[in-house]
């Protein structure tokens, strides 16, 4: 069972007088586990199929089923909790709270999810072990560096043990080295079984993926991942 | 989201932005000291006045001649004839009663007072020795009338205060003789000024033996009897046996009415706490306006946190914490203004008092709890539009705003 199926998914918004299609005719299934990266021109649909994955936003048409259930369909709550347990997402911006300081950041999904003090305290202070931020625990966002404040709102991501992750160009805020950094740590993560979603224009960073998405206006252009799986199944007849 | 984590997550919200939630708690605290001041104001008007009325004797009883279903004092009961009317002997006859400390008779009426070639007309007040501390009367010189039979009509008075200074001016005036109606009269006291009371001008009035009122009018009858109970407890034990006793002496008619000048209390008292009331309304109104400016506050909270709202949906909150979130938020403001309010109020009726220690300018219960209600449930009622605002955000549209 795939973790991710999109089926016949539209997405289409109305400025004005005109229907924009944002998504049109997208069939992508993702596997658990998997690297993918969705690339593609600014305006060709690939934030809003990150959106659409992060139950976010939902399609006009088509189902969206995450572990074989339709998620489509969900009530807005429904999603919230979809996403509290089985989504994590990591932003270009980061995204902290400026007033919590970085403990309280990682903390935010579970205090959100109703887990005790207790739990929530041995969880982050692991959580800050694993991403080397032991002694900034108790900075605010604006004492981190960006590097720094991108692995608070990773850890922040991964800290409720999601099934995927979302990045949305986690490195487009970062020097190079930093940037590096950043996409190791979550290729670590990948390896340990998250199913890792990375959107980015960057070409460097798309390919390191196992699988690219190339989306353009809207439609899915190019899935290294259907070549793969087409030369897979021609060695197979071959 | 637990209880504790909403709370100490909106109080974290508050105190990120000090100027905003500072001015928000002013407004609030305002609003509230407002509603505290004026209605201590109020109440100490209320209650300056019930005290300036007890200290003219307020275990007074007070007969009056007449079955009249209404209380409190009109020149119409002065010329209503009854069947029976009240005598010196039913005075008398209330003097043994054991709630009963002092009695006076009251027999009154209008008439001319010469002295020295000068004539005015003059309230006439018969009484009895007792009357002086029944009434709380202060002599400024001489003595009041002295205890003696009360039928014998001695030819002495005593004049209130401004009565002679018409009368003599800066002459000396105890030991005078002037005659008042066809009688010639010693003056041996005059009053302390005091002013109005009761009805009359005390400093314009005459004040001759009973009996010797009586004379002047050719009448045995009296308009009042006065009476001090042994305490305040014993008001109502008293007029129920003044009105026992009169009723016995009358061959078991009810023909009088016993009243206590409670009643007439409670008229200044309803009075002047509906001038509290009113004016806590007025106070009000900045409450309803502090309100009015936590959901500017609230509102402007929303726009500033958009893209944490956005953050927080991501990270799977719900609706409903969020709406929570932000509605406890603007329950902090309007708590902590109401409270600071509260002291600021406290403070200022304190500083009140000090600056006027007659005036018990102490705040009413009632409007604390209703100042403090009202700025809770309007900081509460106002922040619910915002907090429905915050919740009902699109994230995909709060997560783009920075």
């Amino acid at each position: 069972m795939a973790l991710i199926e999109l089926a016949g998914i539209e997405r289409v918004f109305h400025l004005g007088d005109a229907d924009v299609h944002a998504l049109a005719d997208l069939n992508v299934s993702i596997e658990s586990g998997e690297y993918v990266a969705v690339m593609g021109q600014s305006g060709s649909g690939k934030s809003t199929l990150l959106n659409l994955l992060g139950l976010l936003d939902r399609p006009n048409v088509g189902t969206y089923r995450l572990e074989g259930r339709d998620v489509t369909t969900l009530s807005p709550d429904e999603q919230a909790a979809v996403r509290s347990q089985r989504i994590g997402f990591v932003f270009q911006s980061f995204h902290l709270v400026p007033r919590l300081t970085a403990a309280e950041n990682i903390a935010l999904p579970m205090m959100l999810a109703g887990i005790p003090a207790a739990e929530r305290n041995r969880r982050v202070a692991q959580a800050l072990k694993d991403f080397g931020l032991e002694n900034r625990h108790d900075h605010r966002p604006d004492q981190l560096s960006g590097g720094q404040r991108q692995r608070v709102a990773i850890a922040r991501a991964t800290i409720m043990q999601p099934a995927m992750l979302l990045a949305d160009e986690p490195t487009g805020n970062l020097d190079r080295a930093t940037g590096d950094e950043v996409i190791r740590l979550l290729e670590v993560l990948n390896e340990r079984g998250v199913t890792l979603i990375i959107v980015t224009h960057d070409q460097n960073l798309g390919s390191r993926a196992r699988r690219q998405l190339v989306m353009e206006d809207g439609r899915l252009k190019h899935d290294s991942g259907a070549d793969n799986r087409r030369s897979v199944s021609a060695d197979f007849s071959g | 989201m637990r209880t504790a984590d909403v709370l100490r997550f909106a109080r974290d919200a508050a105190a990120g932005y000090p100027l905003r939630t500072g001015l928000s708690v002013l407004a609030m605290a305002i609003g509230v000291a407002a509603v505290v001041v004026l209605t201590a104001l109020g109440d100490g008007a209320r209650r300056y006045v019930v005290d300036q009325f007890s200290s003219l004797g307020s275990n007074l009883v007070i007969v009056l001649p007449g079955r009249s279903g209404t209380g409190g004092f009109s020149p119409v009961n002065a010329v209503t004839r009854t069947p029976r009317d009240l005598t010196i002997d039913d005075a008398a006859a209330l003097m043994r009663l054991p709630s009963v400390r002092r009695v006076s008779p009251l027999t009154a009426g209008t008439s001319e007072i010469s002295a020295g070639g000068r004539l005015r007309e003059v309230v006439v007040a018969g009484v009895a020795a007792p009357y002086r501390e029944i009434r709380n009367f202060q002599m400024a010189q001489g003595s009041f009338l002295p205890e003696s039979d009360w039928s014998r009509p001695m030819p002495v008075a005593v004049i209130g205060a401004s009565l002679r200074t018409e009368l003599f001016g800066n002459q000396p005036a105890l030991g005078q003789f002037v005659r008042v109606g066809d009688r010639r009269v010693r003056i041996i006291g005059v009053l302390k000024p005091v002013g109005q009371g009761l009805g009359m001008n005390t400093d314009e009035v005459v004040i001759v033996p009973v009996a010797l009122a009586q004379a002047l009018f050719d009448t045995n009858t009296l308009f009042r009897i006065l009476i001090e109970t042994r305490s305040r407890n014993h008001l109502e034990e008293a007029k129920r046996e003044v009105a026992a006793v009169l009723k016995a002496r009358h061959g078991d008619e009810e023909d009088v009415t016993v009243i206590t000048q409670d009643a007439v209390l409670a008229t200044f008292d309803k009075l002047l706490r509906a001038l509290t009331a009113a004016v806590a309304g007025i106070a009000a109104i900045s409450l309803a306006v502090a309100g009015i400016l936590v959901m500017n506050v609230m509102l402007v909270a929303v726009t500033q946190r958009t893209a944490e709202i956005g953050l927080l949906k991501a990270l799977g909150a719900q609706g409903r914490t969020i709406r929570m979130a932000f509605l406890a938020e603007a329950a902090m403001l309007s708590f902590f203004g109401a409270l600071a309010g509260y002291l600021l109020g406290q403070l200022g009726a304190f500083v009140l008092r000090q600056m006027f220690p007659v005036f018990p300018a102490y705040p009413p219960d009632w409007a604390v709890i209703a100042g403090l209600g009202t700025a809770l449930s309007t900081g509460l009622i106002f922040g619910i539009m915002p907090a429905r605002r915050a919740a009902q955000l699109d994230p995909v549209q709060a997560l783009m705003k920075h």
